[in-house]
């Protein structure tokens, strides 16, 4: 088995683990870290495709990998800000709890007072 | 099997358990902190599928940037944890998931064992046309000239999520201070560290966006280790973010999409379509964007770390 294929199935299983992080974690800042993974699976899945592609000497097809440059710096500005909205949550509803039917406690938010 | 193959066997199967370890780990802390083990692990993934270039963008951001940002999440939010964990759902829904996932899991798995031989490539493509740019980089051939719209579009979803973060400031403190004001022990490791880095750090940065025009490197590289270096100074107290309000911060932010539209329209209306770099000035040209471009990522990623407006003075 070639390197790609080591890797493609790893970052498969990753990807796997990832999605499973996301449903049935309680926590959205852990459901974010568990997005991150199911994301960081597939792009090195793009890696095994470029790795794949090698030719006309180059290591790997150039396209994918400038793909997945940009995908890491726009997965990270998501995460930046899906992280803004936990910590605004936390601020205004005083947990970060996702369940509707959670009791509501007092908001630690000054502002909004 | 050879060494090599035995190490990339192991580094899989090291990778699959700081996954696990990350699902499962019962702290969040602890979760991030194998978050950060993962991403710099998968850095050396990269190398070993010859793509050095984006080895390093997996380590600046997934394994530095995305590190700060979940670990100071973490720590605000570890108030939360002990009642989580009566939210966590019934062994239905986890069986259920974890179904779903394996699925998925064998899914992608079977669809990288069953691609097509030999595989579809524009290496060829890409190699051939190099001369147009005069840059000996292929990656940043594709990033900076024959895929350059998707970069200047990433440039503008960069600045939406800022502007999405910032949005979360309540009325009062719009335009102030993002994020707490951090303090450190000023003869502390932290301090020392922050007046130490910096200056290597930004020559670091500065080599990685010149390098990137011939070997691995280039402007979103950089520009992560120019953020790494100042929120390093930033949050061992020795200086503050910007007001949001800043009229320098806003010019320095719009900076690089800004010159990378200008020269994109010049090629409208001098050339023959948007983005068509003259052939004899295309380096300088694609250098002096990514130029701008460094700074603007620098200074975004940063800021998208340091979140929203949560002060209104500087205290």
């Amino acid at each position: 088995m070639s390197a790609a294929t080591v890797f493609g199935l790893c970052s498969a299983a990753a990807a796997g683990l990832g999605l499973y992080g996301l449903i049935v974690n309680p926590e959205p800042l852990r459901k974010i870290i568990a997005f991150n993974l199911l994301g960081s699976g597939i792009f090195i899945i793009f890696g095994v495709v470029a790795r794949r592609g090698a030719a006309a000497a180059l290591g790997a097809d150039p396209v994918p990998q400038a793909l997945v440059i940009t995908g890491m710096v726009v997965a990270f500005s998501a995460t930046a800000l899906a992280v803004a909205l936990v910590l605004r949550l936390f601020q205004g509803a005083g947990s970060t709890t996702l369940d509707a039917d959670a009791p509501a406690s007092a908001g630690t938010d000054p502002t909004d007072a | 099997m050879t060494i090599a193959a035995a190490l990339e066997t192991v580094l899989a199967a090291l990778i699959l358990a700081i996954a696990i370890w990350t699902i499962a780990a019962r702290e969040t802390f602890a979760a991030v902190a194998g978050f950060v083990v993962y991403g710099l692990l998968l850095a050396l993934v990269w190398v070993r599928l010859e793509a050095v270039d984006v080895a390093l963008t997996e380590a600046a951001i997934g394994g530095g940037l995305s590190g700060v940002l979940l670990l100071g999440a973490a720590a605000r939010l570890r108030a939360t944890e002990t009642r989580a964990v009566m939210e966590r759902p019934d062994k239905i829904l986890r069986l259920g998931a974890a179904i779903l996932s394996a699925t998925v899991a064998a899914g992608l798995a079977a669809g990288v064992l069953l691609l097509t031989d030999p595989a579809p490539t524009l290496a060829s493509a890409a190699a051939t046309n190099a001369a147009a740019t005069g840059l000996g980089n292929p990656v940043t051939n594709v990033l900076m000239a024959f895929r350059a719209t998707d970069t200047l579009l990433e440039k503008v979803v960069l600045l939406l999520a800022l502007v999405g973060v910032w949005s979360l400031a309540s009325d009062r403190l719009w335009g102030g201070f993002p994020g707490p004001r951090h303090q450190a022990d000023p003869l502390g490791a932290l301090a020392f560290l922050a007046r130490l880095l910096p200056p290597v750090g930004i020559v670091v940065g500065i080599y990685i966006l010149w390098a990137g025009a011939n070997h691995p490197g280039g402007a979103f590289q950089a520009g992560a280790i120019l953020a790494a270096m100042w929120l390093l100074v930033m949050m061992a107290g020795l200086t503050d973010v910007p007001p949001v309000s800043s009229r320098r911060l806003r010019l320095v932010l719009i900076a690089g999409p800004g010159v990378f539209l200008v020269v994109g329209l010049g090629g409208l209306c001098f050339g023959t379509a948007f983005l068509a770099y003259p052939v004899a000035s295309a380096k300088p040209l694609i250098l002096g964007i990514e130029a701008a471009m460094t700074l603007t990522i620098a200074v975004t990623l940063g800021l998208l770390v340091a979140g929203a407006p949560e002060r209104r003075d500087g205290q």
